[in-house]
């Protein structure tokens, strides 16, 4: 494969440059599954001086989702008269013993879907059903959830409904990098900025003095982007750099944002690990409640019982970046990715799950 | 949840192999089953009988580049092809779940008639139940193969500077069969790979008779050959990712959906380990047939710890970890 963003010759020169840059030990985070996820598979890590930290925040959408909304989503599985669909590694994501995974090997309707519109035809074609969409994922995935409910309120279906799960990413980086999480630098999720603009990110070095880059997926753009702040950090910068204007500019898009706050309202939302943080969640707003899942079956939620984690389970630690997922107590004993205690063990873009399938690099 | 069984059991992955270390061996115990081949050499018989059997549940039972019969064929002819056994005779159970459309009965039996002309190998035997709805979906196959070895069993076992190479392109039956369960829509369509394989390893071995193993990569794809050779032969098993002939249209899907090709079933792709000296014989064989044209070497074995790893494409190596039950796809 002659791709110049797995370009060896390339890949070397900017080992180089990092490890040339590096003057002491530096922790950089990532706050994006697919970063985490690229970090692993390709094997990043290894080709890095052990000075230089990877380590990964709360990225993964299905990681930070909280316990109660699972149950939630549990509770509508088991209606007899609801269809509900998810993206696929949130099947898995467990509650208490419970997951949708589980209640679908015991026979309830949960079905994967790639996009919330897949729902929307789901509940065109089999009217009978209430056909629930349990919606996750941070600016990436919520402008095509917003658009979805759009459609469906122009056609008026009677049978389809949204459970959100969205969240924000700028607020929870605000509250976990500003409460002393020991970061020396953090790389910007190119996905989510693409959306919401680079500068969207830029209180990241003026309000909290750290050294950020707006990082692409590659190999090398991740290491363009770590390169980047380890010369800021080595030149006491503390700067916001763009290195994926490929697919970021500065004002993100502005039609997926209009979207989004046409169906959406900032809420206060309880990240898995981080608790309750102010304005990181996305509510429907009013003009959408019929078609929101959380007011329709209000009723059968608030009957359901509500699912603990582990109390033994780090994953809030891992996901501030405190602990790697190796100094948690479950790791790899108690807690595996085909017994999940936690959510960073099940999505495969989770950090434990990562560390446990891809041993950290460590060869 | 772990006090029954799950379907991440039935995947291929660890938790399979828990089922058939803590459960099947202890059970069953005796010479033949525990050296775990994909057929069982019988020892009665001079060692020149080979006996294995397959089940096939697959959801939808039809899919683009096969169905159900098709497998239920090539699945079982495989299994004997890659112990070195020329399959011969096949027996065929069916369970029928009452309402299932005999037209349709019709058309799977007609696909495994052709599958097993294509493989040269002749159905002598069945049976038939039929059980109420909802206690079986629609249809489940069992088959079983006889096949006799004309030469001596090979080895599998696999030594340190042994080449591997594949047949051809990896994951096409997982993901094709994934996108028609899930009616994933993705163009150009995916196509299952799935196909009699006795001819093209027939092929192989009598140009390489010196061959050290064979496996089908099934369940649990590449990496699962993988981690068994390493395993079973107490070498480090390295495969070169950028080496592994993947499909666009599979590699598109798979970075879509956030799975690996290389875990990802096939169901007509055979992985060979030679001595390096008869790397080329081996690719120039398997490459002659049609069923291999685009076989390509893809790693060694290594003197070290007994594990797989990946070489990235970007130098890196990394374990080439087993698939932890069932593969789903992730959200971006």
């Amino acid at each position: 494969m002659a791709d110049i963003y797995e370009d060896k010759k390339l890949i070397g020169k900017l080992t180089a440059r990092i490890a040339s840059a590096l003057r002491h030990p530096l922790t950089i985070m990532e706050v994006c599954g697919t970063h985490t996820m690229s970090i692993a598979a390709s094997g990043l890590r290894s080709l890095l001086p052990p000075e230089l930290r990877l380590i990964s925040g709360p990225g993964c959408p299905v990681c930070v989702t909280d316990s109660s909304l699972i149950s939630a989503a549990l509770a509508l599985a088991r209606l007899p008269r609801v269809t509900l669909t998810t993206f696929g590694d949130m099947l898995r994501v467990p509650a208490g013993e419970q997951s949708l995974q589980y209640l679908r090997e015991q026979g309830a309707d949960v079905r994967l879907v790639l996009s919330p519109l897949d729902a929307l035809e789901l509940a065109q074609q089999e009217q009978e059903r209430q056909v629930v969409f349990f919606a996750v994922g941070f600016e990436t995935t919520a402008p095509l959830t917003a658009s979805t409910l759009e459609l469906a309120r122009e056609l008026d279906l009677p049978n389809f409904s949204v459970l959100s799960a969205h969240k924000t990413m700028p607020a929870a980086l605000r509250s976990l990098l500003g409460g002393g999480a020991r970061v020396d630098g953090l790389l910007c999720p190119g996905h989510v900025a693409a959306v919401t603009g680079a500068d969207n990110f830029d209180f990241v070095s003026r309000e909290l003095g750290l050294p950020a880059a707006v990082a692409g997926f590659t190999p090398v753009e991740i290491l363009l982007a770590v390169a980047a702040i380890v010369e800021m950090s080595a030149a006491g910068e503390a700067k916001l750099v763009n290195c994926y204007k490929r697919a970021v500019k500065p004002e993100g898009n502005p039609a997926a944002r209009e979207i989004m706050e046409r169906v959406f309202l900032p809420c206060d939302a309880r990240w898995r690990g981080l608790g309750d943080l102010p304005g990181s969640g996305l509510a429907i707003r009013p003009e959408f409640a019929a078609f929101d899942a959380g007011k329709r079956f209000a009723a059968e939620i608030a009957a359901a019982p509500v699912y603990r984690d582990d109390p033994d389970c780090r994953c809030g630690q891992v996901l501030r970046g405190d602990i790697s997922p190796r100094q948690c107590p479950l790791f790899g004993a108690a807690c595996t990715p085909q017994h999940p205690c936690g959510a960073c063990m099940v999505s495969s873009e989770g950090s434990c799950a990562a560390a446990y399938r891809y041993g950290e690099g460590s060869l | 949840m772990n006090d029954c069984i799950t379907l991440a059991h039935g995947e291929g992955g660890r938790l399979y192999r828990e089922l058939v270390e803590q459960v099947f061996l202890p059970a069953f115990d005796n010479v033949a089953l525990n050296e775990l081949g994909d057929s069982a050499v019988c020892p009665a018989f001079g060692d020149r009988l080979a006996l294995t059997t397959d089940s096939f549940v697959v959801r939808p039972r039809f899919f683009p580049g096969g169905d159900i019969g098709r497998l239920a064929v090539s699945g079982t002819v495989n299994d004997l092809a890659v112990s070195g056994a020329q399959p011969l005779y096949l027996t065929c159970a069916m369970i029928l779940e009452a309402g299932l459309p005999i037209d349709e009965l019709r058309r799977i039996c007609d696909s495994m008639a052709a599958s097993a002309r294509d493989a040269g190998v002749a159905v002598v035997t069945g049976d038939t139940k039929v059980v109420e709805k909802g206690a079986c979906d629609g249809i489940f196959i069992n088959t079983a193969g006889v096949g006799l070895f004309r030469r001596e069993p090979l080895p599998q076992k696999i030594r340190p500077g042994d080449v591997i190479l594949v047949s051809g392109s990896v994951g096409d039956h997982g993901l094709a069969v994934l996108a028609a369960r899930e009616k994933l829509d993705f163009r150009p369509q995916l196509e299952s790979d799935a196909a009699p394989l006795n001819g093209l390893i027939d092929a192989l071995l009598q140009a390489v008779p010196e061959t050290r193993a064979l496996r089908d990569a099934t369940r649990g794809g590449l990496t699962a050959v993988a981690n068994e050779w390493a395993e079973t032969s107490g070498v480090t098993v390295a495969i070169e990712e950028t080496a592994v002939p993947v499909r666009p249209q599979v590699r598109s899907a798979c970075q879509l959906l956030g799975l690996d090709p290389l875990h990802a079933a096939n169901e007509g792709k055979v992985v060979a380990a030679v001595p390096e000296r008869f790397a080329d014989a081996a690719l120039a064989a398997l490459r002659k047939h049609p069923l291999g044209k685009d076989a390509a070497i893809i790693g060694r074995a290594e003197s070290g710890p007994p594990r797989a790893v990946l070489i990235t494409s970007i130098g890196a190596r990394r374990i080439l970890a087993l698939p932890e039950g069932e593969q789903l796809p992730r959200i971006c």
